[in-house]
């Protein structure tokens, strides 16, 4: 088992604690079956660059940090590149943190195999964090750059979206009663419903990130994509199977994680999108 | 944010996507840092076929970094040249770009950086 990165130093009451959908991530992604794909979609020989990994609302960083420490054992090889974008500005300064003390700790765990030399012991090591954005969704990357898109989704059905940005400013010259500025302790309660108020089935945002998959991920690209029951998942996979763009193979998308027998209302599954070339 | 970011970002408006001139955002007022990193020429080889030649040229030149050559230099001449290794290991594995604006070729919005953070929200008017 590959140790999860710690969190200790990330404000909460302002960035989502990592829980049972972050822990899911983890557990998916550290499985036989996904290495194995992803060593296989990304094969660390000269004629495979190293694929760029992005995560999409990282909150505390937990799951960045667990793909940028662990690279040698989850890709099969340490050259990746990593890069978080979040619409929270904390939530970006605290996956900076939080990838950095778990790269850390790998490094020195490596630096303690080799001075005892353990020869016969599991070679970790880390990638290439290339920083932490804020943004909304892929808006500001390259299209057709991204490799492995993770994305851990506001997911709960709400009666409405909590919007990105503060209210605007109150201009002093008009006669209407000035707008109150947001306090912080509302800046808090706004930056924690972005990250799990999905709005109508919980597939507001999700919907628009699918919408850019086609836009966003290379060729060999592939994305792991968080739902609860209330998604609709079948119907999900359904709609990024009839996405454009798929080429010859078409789009794939299957459940490769699920969060198991644990079934309250908020059943989680990982689906994995991709297509064959 | 290291430099090597900037190879993969672009402006966050919609309609500058398809102009050339919005890649590579320009810095601009930046403030560097330095981590201290070890030298791996392998990496830095595997990185290679993954970067931008043109548009890393750029940030460079911009950032005030020494000139990168007009065409990329391939795995064996990176290998065997100790300076081009050195360079190219302190501007993508080393610095940093803490403060400063990044500013779009296109439509020139400026997008700020603090703390080591780009901010590509966009204003309403802008979405």
């Amino acid at each position: 088992m590959l140790p999860t990165p710690c969190t200790s130093h990330v404000p909460y009451t302002r960035v989502y604690e990592p829980a049972e959908d972050s822990f899911l991530l983890l557990d998916t992604l550290s499985s036989k079956s996904e290495t194995d794909f992803l060593a296989s979609r990304f094969p660390p020989v000269s004629s495979s660059p190293p694929p760029l990994t992005l995560e999409i609302g990282p909150g505390s960083g937990v799951v960045l940090a667990f793909l940028t420490a662990h690279a040698q054992t989850l890709f099969s090889r340490r050259d990746i590149l990593t890069l978080g974008i979040d619409v929270n500005g904390f939530a970006c300064s605290a996956t900076a943190a939080t990838v950095a003390k778990a790269v850390a700790t790998t490094e020195q765990q490596q630096a303690r195999h080799q001075q005892q030399n353990h020869a016969d012991g599991k070679d970790d090591g880390a990638g290439i964090f290339l920083g932490a954005v804020q943004g909304d969704l892929a808006g500001a990357v390259r299209p057709g750059a991204v490799d492995v898109l993770v994305f851990n989704p506001p997911y709960v059905p709400t009666a409405e979206m909590p919007a990105v940005l503060p209210p605007p400013a109150p201009a002093s010259t008009t006669t209407m009663p000035p707008q109150e500025e947001e306090t912080a302790f509302e800046r808090d309660s706004r930056l924690l419903a972005l990250s799990y108020a999905g709005g109508r089935d919980g597939m507001e945002t999700t919907a628009r990130l699918i919408e850019a998959l086609p836009e966003v991920l290379s060729d060999r690209g592939c994305a792991y994509l968080l739902l609860c029951a209330q998604n609709k998942p079948e119907q999900v996979k359904e709609r990024i199977r009839a996405l454009p763009g798929g080429g010859a193979g078409g789009w794939r998308a299957e459940t490769v994680g699920t969060s198991g027998k644990q079934a309250g209302w908020e059943k989680l599954q990982i689906v994995r999108i991709w297509r064959d070339s | 944010m290291k430099v090597l970011t900037l190879n993969f970002l672009t402006c966050a408006v919609k309609t500058c996507k398809a102009s050339s001139d919005s890649f590579p955002l320009h810095p601009k007022d930046a403030e560097l840092a330095s981590d201290d990193v070890e030298l791996n020429p392998q990496l830095l080889v595997n990185l290679l076929p993954r970067i931008d030649w043109n548009a890393l040229r750029t940030t460079s030149t911009e950032l005030g970094f020494p000139q990168l050559p007009e065409q990329p230099p391939t795995a064996e001449e990176l290998q065997a040249d100790e300076k081009m290794l050195k360079d190219l290991h302190t501007l993508l594995m080393e610095t940093q770009l803490m403060e400063g604006k990044l500013v779009c070729g296109h439509c020139g919005h400026e997008y700020a950086v603090r703390e080591g953070i780009a901010n590509f929200l966009l204003p309403s008017h802008l979405v």
